[in-house]
C-alpha cells in the first residue's frame, strides 16, 4: 500500500499528456454540451436562460427528434447486418491460400482507405437517374432507379444511404474479420472435418463461435458508425427528399443544412447528448446480451 | 510386412489399414519437398501401431494420410480393404486426436464429446447416453458441463479421447497426443492409454517422436526417417536388432554407439554396440580416456573418447569406478556387435 501511495505522483505524471488531451477534447466538450442541453436560446442565438433538464425531455419527445431516431435506427438495422454479413463472407472467400489471393483481400479492403465523402461522391455518381452506371443496367428491373432515382424517392432513399453507407464500411469489416479467421486454430477444422462436419457445420461450429469476439466488436463499432451518421445523408440526400424527411437521421437534425434546430444551441445540444446515451444503451445492451456467447480464446 | 506370434494362430485378421507404396510430396516446381518417399506398411486389427521419428520425417503427414486431411501424391490407402484414397474422412471409420486435442472452447465437455454423433445424425437421447459412456471410459463424468477453458491440460487430453471414442472408430489415429502433458502426467496416460487399447476393440496409429513413448505403448513400431520408412517390428525387435544405422542410434537411451570400421580388428562395416554391452576390461581392444561420469544411483553412465568417436557405457555402480581423464579399456562379446554398411547405413547380416 506505501509503495502505491510513493508510486502515485510519478504515475500521475506520466498519465498527464493522455488526461490532458482526453480532457481537453472528449470530456470538457462532453461536459460543456451537457449544459449547454439547458439552455434555451432566442432566435438569434444570443440571449440563452437556463431550461433546466427538462429540456432534455422536451426534445427526446419532440416529433422531430422521434422521426431522426427512428431513421437512424432503421439505417443501423439495414447497415450492421448486411455490413457483418458481407464482411465475414468476403472475409472467409479470401482466406484461402491461393495464388494471387492477396490482390482480392487488397481489393476488399480498400474502403478503408476511402473517406466518406468519396465513398458517397461515387456513389451519388453510380445512383444518378440521367448519367449513373446503376441507373443504366438496373433501371429495367427497378423503374425507380430512373425515375424519380433511389436517393430521390422517399422509400428508397435511406436503403440507398445504407447502401453507400455499407460499401464504405466493409474495408473495416473485411479486416478485422480476416484478423480473426487467421486467428482460428487449424487442428480445429480438421478435427470437425475427421469428424464429419461438412462445410456449412465447420462455418456454424468452428468459423461462427471463433469470430464472435471480432463479431461483437464489428456490431458495436458499426452500430454507433450508424447511429452517427451525417456524412452520407448531407452528400446524397440532404437529409431529403422533402417533405417526408426520410434520411434525416440524429446528426443531420443536429448539424444539417435543412435542419431546424442547427441555429439553437440548447436544443442541438441536448439532441447531441441524448444521441451519445442512446449509443451508449446499444453499446451496453449489445455487450450484454450477446457477450454472453463470446469466446475469447481457449 | 506382417508379424505373427500375437492372437490366435489359426485366425489370420486382415491388415486394418495398408499402406501401399505411398509417397507425398509438397510444393510446386523445383521447391519440391518430399514428406514420404515410398512408404509401405500393414497395421493389423488391434495393433498399437506406433509410427517414430525425428521430426521433418513424415510421420504426421503419414498419419493423416490415413485421416484422409493430405492426399497421397502416389499410392493407396487401404482401410478394412477398402481404397480409400478418394473417400472423404467421415466414411472411413477413423477417428483423430490432436496434439493441441482441437476442443471446441465454446462447447461444453458433453457437447464436445458428443458433437460426431451429432454430425452423423444420432438422436440426442442416445447422444447423451454414448457421450456418458466416453466419458465413464476416461473418468470425466463429474466435468461435462465445464467448458475446456475450465480443464487441466490432462483432463482435456481426456475430453479428445473421449471424443475420440464416443464413434466407437474402427482405428484411432493419435497425433502426438502426450507432448502438451508434463513429465508426470505423460507417464501415467501411458499407461491409461495402453489400458484403453486392451480394452477397446480397435486398431490404434500413433505418432510420436518420443522413444520411450514408442517402446513402453507399441505393439509394433514403425521408424521413419527423411520420408522413408527404417524399419517396423515389436520395440524389442527395434530394439535388439535395428535395421539401420539411424534406428540404432534413434532407438535408446543413451544412443547405441558407432564405432568406425576398423577400430574392432579388421572389420570394413560400421560397428554398433548398446551402451549396457561395453564390458570393463583393462586389456581390452577399446581404449579410451573418461570425459564424463553420469552417476543414476542404479548405474553409472561412462562417457569416453576414443579420437574424435564417443563412447558410452553402462556399468554397475559397485565397480571401482575410474576417474575423468583416466584411460579405460572396453570389451563386447561378438553375440552384442551391430554391423551396418558404411555406405547405406544397412545391417549387414
Amino acid at each position: 500500500m506505501k509503495r502505491r501511495l510513493r508510486d502515485l505522483p510519478p504515475a500521475l505524471v506520466m498519465l498527464v499528456p493522455s488526461l490532458l488531451l482526453l480532457g481537453l477534447w472528449t470530456v470538457y466538450p462532453l461536459v460543456r454540451a451537457v449544459q449547454n442541453g439547458h439552455l434555451s436560446c432566442d432566435v438569434t442565438g444570443r440571449k440563452c436562460t437556463d431550461a433546466g433538464w427538462s429540456q432534455y425531455w422536451r426534445v427526446f419527445t419532440s416529433q422531430q427528434f422521434q422521426d431522426s431516431l427512428w431513421v437512424s435506427v432503421k439505417l443501423a438495422l439495414m447497415t450492421v447486418p448486411f455490413g457483418l454479413v458481407l464482411g465475414i463472407g468476403l472475409a472467409v472467400l479470401a482466406d484461402k491460400h491461393l495464388k494471387g489471393i492477396g490482390v482480392y483481400r487488397t481489393l476488399f479492403s480498400s474502403t478503408v482507405a476511402t473517406s466518406v465523402a468519396v465513398a458517397s461522391l461515387v456513389w451519388f455518381v453510380l445512383l444518378q437517374p440521367e448519367i449513373g452506371v446503376l441507373s443504366d443496367l438496373f433501371s429495367r428491373w427497378i423503374p425507380s432507379l430512373k425515375n424519380p432515382g433511389l436517393l430521390r424517392d422517399p422509400g428508397t432513399a435511406l436503403p440507398a444511404v445504407a447502401l453507400s453507407s455499407v460499401w464504405a464500411s466493409l474495408g473495416f469489416t473485411f479486416i478485422v474479420m480476416t484478423a480473426g479467421l487467421q486467428s482460428v486454430p487449424k487442428d480445429l477444422y480438421e478435427s470437425a472435418y475427421v469428424d464429419g462436419a461438412g462445410s456449412f457445420r465447420r462455418f456454424t461450429n468452428v468459423t461462427l463461435p471463433m469470430l464472435s469476439p471480432s463479431i461483437l466488436f464489428v456490431t458495436v463499432v458499426l452500430t454507433t458508425r450508424a447511429l452517427q451518421t451525417y456524412g452520407e445523408v448531407a452528400l446524397l440526400t440532404g437529409g431529403g427528399p422533402e417533405p417526408e424527411k426520410s434520411t434525416t437521421t440524429i446528426p443531420y437534425l443536429i448539424y444539417g443544412k435543412n435542419s431546424l434546430i442547427s441555429g439553437n444551441l440548447g436544443l442541438k445540444s441536448a439532441a447531441a447528448v441524448l444521441l451519445f446515451l442512446i449509443s451508449l444503451v446499444f453499446a451496453i445492451v449489445q455487450f450484454r446480451g450477446f457477450g454472453k456467447r463470446v469466446h475469447y480464446g481457449r | 510386412m506382417s508379424v505373427s506370434g500375437r492372437g490366435s494362430p489359426t485366425v489370420r485378421f486382415v491388415a486394418q489399414v495398408r499402406l501401399e507404396h505411398i509417397s507425398k510430396t509438397f510444393g510446386v516446381g523445383t521447391d519440391l519437398v518430399t514428406a514420404v518417399d515410398d512408404v509401405s506398411l500393414d497395421i493389423e486389427h488391434h495393433d498399437f501401431m506406433i509410427l517414430l521419428g525425428p521430426s521433418g520425417c513424415g510421420k504426421s503427414t503419414l498419419l493423416r494420410m490415413v485421416a484422409g486431411l493430405e492426399d497421397p501424391s502416389a499410392g493407396d490407402v487401404f482401410i478394412a480393404d477398402r481404397r480409400v484414397n478418394d473417400v472423404e474422412p467421415k466414411q472411413r471409420d477413423v477417428a483423430m486426436v490432436f496434439q493441441s486435442y482441437a476442443l471446441y472452447p465454446h462447447k461444453t465437455v458433453a457437447a464436445n464429446v458428443e458433437f460426431p454423433l451429432k454430425v452423423r445424425g444420432v438422436p440426442k437421447a442416445e447422444r447423451t447416453m454414448e457421450a456418458l459412456r466416453a466419458a465413464d471410459v476416461l473418468g470425466l463424468t463429474d466435468y461435462m458441463r465445464r467448458k475446456p477453458g475450465q480443464l487441466s491440460g490432462g483432463q482435456r487430453q481426456r475430453v479428445a479421447l473421449a471424443r475420440a471414442i464416443v464413434r466407437n472408430p474402427a482405428v484411432f489415429l493419435m497425433d502426438e497426443p502426450l507432448s502438451n502433458l508434463d513429465a508426470k502426467l505423460r507417464g501415467d496416460t501411458r499407461a491409461e492409454l495402453v489400458d484403453l487399447h486392451r480394452r477397446l476393440d480397435s486398431t490404434f496409429i500413433y505418432v510420436t517422436h518420443d522413444q520411450v513413448e514408442a517402446m513402453t505403448m507399441g505393439t509394433r513400431v514403425a521408424v521413419l526417417n527423411q520420408g522413408r520408412l527404417q524399419q517396423v517390428g515389436t520395440p524389442q525387435e527395434v530394439y535388439d536388432r535395428p535395421a539401420t544405422a539411424f534406428v540404432a542410434q534413434f532407438i535408446g537411451t543413451p544412443p547405441m554407439n558407432l564405432l568406425r570400421p576398423g577400430m574392432l580388428g579388421g572389420d570394413v562395416a560400421q560397428i554398433g554396440v548398446r551402451p549396457e554391452h561395453l564390458r570393463l576390461d583393462p586389456v581390452g581392444p577399446l581404449q579410451a580416456t573418461v570425459r564424463q561420469i553420469e552417476h543414476l544411483g542404479h548405474e553409472i553412465l561412462l562417457i569416453s573418447e576414443i579420437g574424435e568417436v564417443k563412447l558410452i557405457a553402462r556399468v554397475p555402480p559397485h565397480l571401482a569406478v575410474p576417474v575423468v581423464g583416466d584411460t579405460v579399456g572396453f570389451n563386447v562379446d561378438e553375440a552384442h556387435l551391430h554391423r551396418f554398411d558404411v555406405s547405406t547405413g544397412e545391417r549387414l547380416p
